[in-house]
């Protein structure tokens, strides 16, 4: 359960909003099922009152909205941002995708999202939910009311997850957190200890549902090409085209690449995916690989950090080094 | 009425199998269900529904639509078209049966996509009555009584039996031909069950949900209303519901270069998608909203009107489910409709 509470973002909306401050906020927007909610731009204190929400299902990460929302709006927009969010926010800046100038932000703890796929496959019919010091209290259509602990439900990037600290913010609620040695690189390790017939089975798996929605792309905080190459259907690698074998798979391996360095490990390419494919352990792959080779690296940490694809130092891995390394690692 | 024992599901679907293809419901690894071959060793899952729907088996995403083969000046055109054998899909729910009626309408209408129309003709379908409905389901807003599924078989499970009915001919020839395994039966444990259900259809959360506000000729009315903007300004614009929706057909046709020639294929389209129904001049949705909006009034509005009021929304849910950002036709209709 979240210690941050809706009506102390509610207060802090308003205020700034009513202060001019800003003049619109982005927020979380109460749905059907208490599960279902929307990201939303708010603008008048009525709507805040009737619509804000804040509860274990607000995962959805705000930074990339910012790219759009800052060059449209007049004044500052307010954005929350949990810690994962504010490397996202970083990461962004670093990059110039969007005016700092035009932005509030407001950063908040995070005690872990909970995952609605997970839920939904351990309770039948959700009403309605209540969130309790020990457990969601679920109303359902079958079985009553159905207590799920915060734990059984969580998500796995919260679980794994790699900081509590918020890293970018005008102000913050709450208190701050701190890095976590985390043990988000152990699905990857087991990955890397399979032989490679394995692993191309393990990924034609997992890559095989995929339906080239590429919801993956459009929540991610580090695809914010103006125009992405799979849009481009001059390109030669069409965007809606799933079954060629080509495809399926280097669609998703092109955007590893492409997001490589970049990558804060959000996870949102994960929640986001219809498939529940688990995409996020392709980019892991590469920020452990980049942590062994050029040493410890966490996009988005602070603004204008170079990424080590693209910074040169004397104790760079030699390209004998990396062929050696591919040719053991296959 | 027919009945078959549980414990004879498998011998059921081996004595189908030997003479036509199965595809049914079974269970992914992520806790999911698709749509998959019945072999020996196939179980049957459990789930209300599948992520992608049934409408892949007669309109699949990709397809290959004819081949062209050069050589020096001349072309040879090739008929790649595989002629479809006789298939069975079943387990399909009310929801997703409905939608092949609204895909009929668009596919076997002239002129009449013979790709689609000879699939559709080689199915038989056993459509399977819900008695679990998830709180994402609204199919009785169209019209659909999940407890009495359409298709040319309609099937009711218990714990004990798969109660079958034929509604067609090919429905009658099916339950004909697995004759040996079936018992005749009376209609009581599914009346019991159908109640049952009924029951609960009427208390799901959005049973109050009503499409008053929409059907043809409400083009003007709504085309402008400010709703389009405040509920796509955070549309991603992928194309999950697009592809998960059993009544989207939206399709694009393109050519791949073999090299020494062309394989002409079509793909699945999105509303969403920045490149969708691009012509020579550019876009003609430039923007989110309006691809947006074009999503919603095709289904609640255009495509009535077309149509003699049938909307292109059954019900199912999967966008509810779905959604990355959880945004919705229910809650556009509500929005629109006030809150009905």
């Amino acid at each position: 359960m979240q210690k941050i509470t809706r009506d102390q973002l509610i207060t802090k909306a308003v205020e700034l909003l009513s202060n001019g401050t800003v003049s619109a906020v982005l927020g979380w927007k109460k749905g059907e099922f208490d599960y279902d909610i929307t990201p939303a731009v708010f603008t008048t204190e009525e709507e805040i009152n009737n619509g804000f929400v804040y509860n274990d299902f607000c995962g959805a990460n705000f930074s990339k909205y910012l790219v759009a929302k800052t060059k449209k709006l007049e004044g500052k927009i307010l954005v929350f941002l949990k810690p994962c969010d504010s490397y996202s926010f970083n990461q962004l800046l670093t990059e110039h995708r969007f005016d700092r100038e035009k932005v509030y932000a407001v950063g908040i703890g995070c005690e872990g999202m909970a995952d609605v796929v997970k839920l939904k496959n351990k309770v039948d019919g959700i009403v309605s939910i209540d969130y309790n010091d020990d457990g969601m209290y679920v109303d359902t259509l079958y079985d009553g009311t159905v207590k799920v602990d915060y734990a059984e439900v969580m998500a796995e990037r919260c679980i794994n997850c790699k900081s509590k600290k918020c890293v970018a913010y005008d102000e913050l609620l709450g208190e701050d957190g701190e890095v976590i040695d985390s043990a988000r690189f152990d699905e990857v390790a087991s990955l890397e200890a399979m032989t490679p017939d394995e692993r191309f089975a393990f990924w034609q798996g997992e890559l095989s549902r995929c339906i080239r929605c590429n919801a993956c792309r459009d929540a991610c905080p580090a695809c914010t090409c103006e125009k992405c190459v799979f849009d481009n259907p001059g390109s030669g690698v069409e965007n809606k085209a799933p079954v060629t074998s080509f495809e399926e798979q280097m669609f998703h391996i092109i955007r590893a690449f492409h997001v490589a360095g970049r990558c804060t490990d959000c996870g949102e390419c994960s929640r986001v995916c219809p498939q529940n494919i688990p995409l996020h352990l392709l980019n892991r792959k590469f920020i452990k690989d980049m942590n062994e080779c050029y040493g410890e690296y966490q996009a988005g940490a602070e603004v204008g950090s170079r990424a080590p694809l693209v910074d040169y130092t004397e104790g760079d891995l030699e390209p004998g080094e990396v062929f050696e390394r591919g040719e053991n690692d296959a | 009425m027919r009945k078959l024992s549980l414990d004879n599901l498998n011998k059921f679907f081996a004595a189908v199998a030997e003479s036509k293809t199965i595809y049914l419901p079974v269970d992914q690894k992520d806790g999911s269900a698709k749509y998959a071959k019945w072999a020996e060793g196939t179980e049957w899952s459990n789930a209300l529904n599948t992520v992608r729907s049934p409408k892949d088996l007669f309109f699949p995403q990709t397809e290959d639509l004819m081949e062209f083969k050069t050589e020096g000046k001349n072309i040879e055109i090739i008929d790649i078209r595989k002629e479809s054998e006789d298939f069975v899909i079943f387990g399909v729910r009310a929801c997703d049966v409905k939608s092949f009626e609204v895909l009929d309408r668009v596919f076997l209408s002239e002129p009449v996509d013979s790709f689609y129309a000879s699939r559709r003709e080689h199915a038989i379908i056993v459509a399977l009555a819900c008695t679990r409905p998830s709180e994402t389901c609204f199919c009785t807003t169209f019209g659909i009584d999940a407890t009495e599924p359409a298709g040319d078989v309609s099937a009711w499970k218990t714990d004990s039996a798969l109660y079958l009915k034929a509604n067609t001919e090919k429905g009658e020839a099916f339950l004909k031909s697995i004759e040996a395994l079936t018992e005749d039966a009376d209609t009581a444990e599914v009346d019991a069950q159908k109640t049952k259900t009924a029951e609960i259809m009427k208390k799901l959360p959005l049973a109050d949900l009503t499409t008053d506000a929409f059907g043809g000729g409400k083009t003007e009315e709504l085309w402008n209303n400010p709703v389009w903007d405040e509920m796509s300004q955070t549309c991603l614009g992928c194309g999950t519901c697009t592809f998960v929706c059993p009544t989207c057909q939206c399709y694009d046709i393109k050519d791949f270069n073999t090299g020494n020639g062309v394989i002409r294929y079509r793909c699945w389209d999105s509303c969403m998608y920045s490149e969708f129904t691009r012509m020579a001049h550019g876009n003609n949705r430039l923007s989110q909203k309006e691809r947006f909006r074009q999503r919603f009034m095709h289904k609640l509005v255009y495509y009535p009107e077309n149509n003699e009021g049938l909307f292109s929304c059954v019900g199912c849910g999967r966008c509810l489910a779905k959604c990355p950002i959880s945004m919705n036709i229910v809650k556009v209709m509500k929005k629109i409709g006030g809150d009905k």
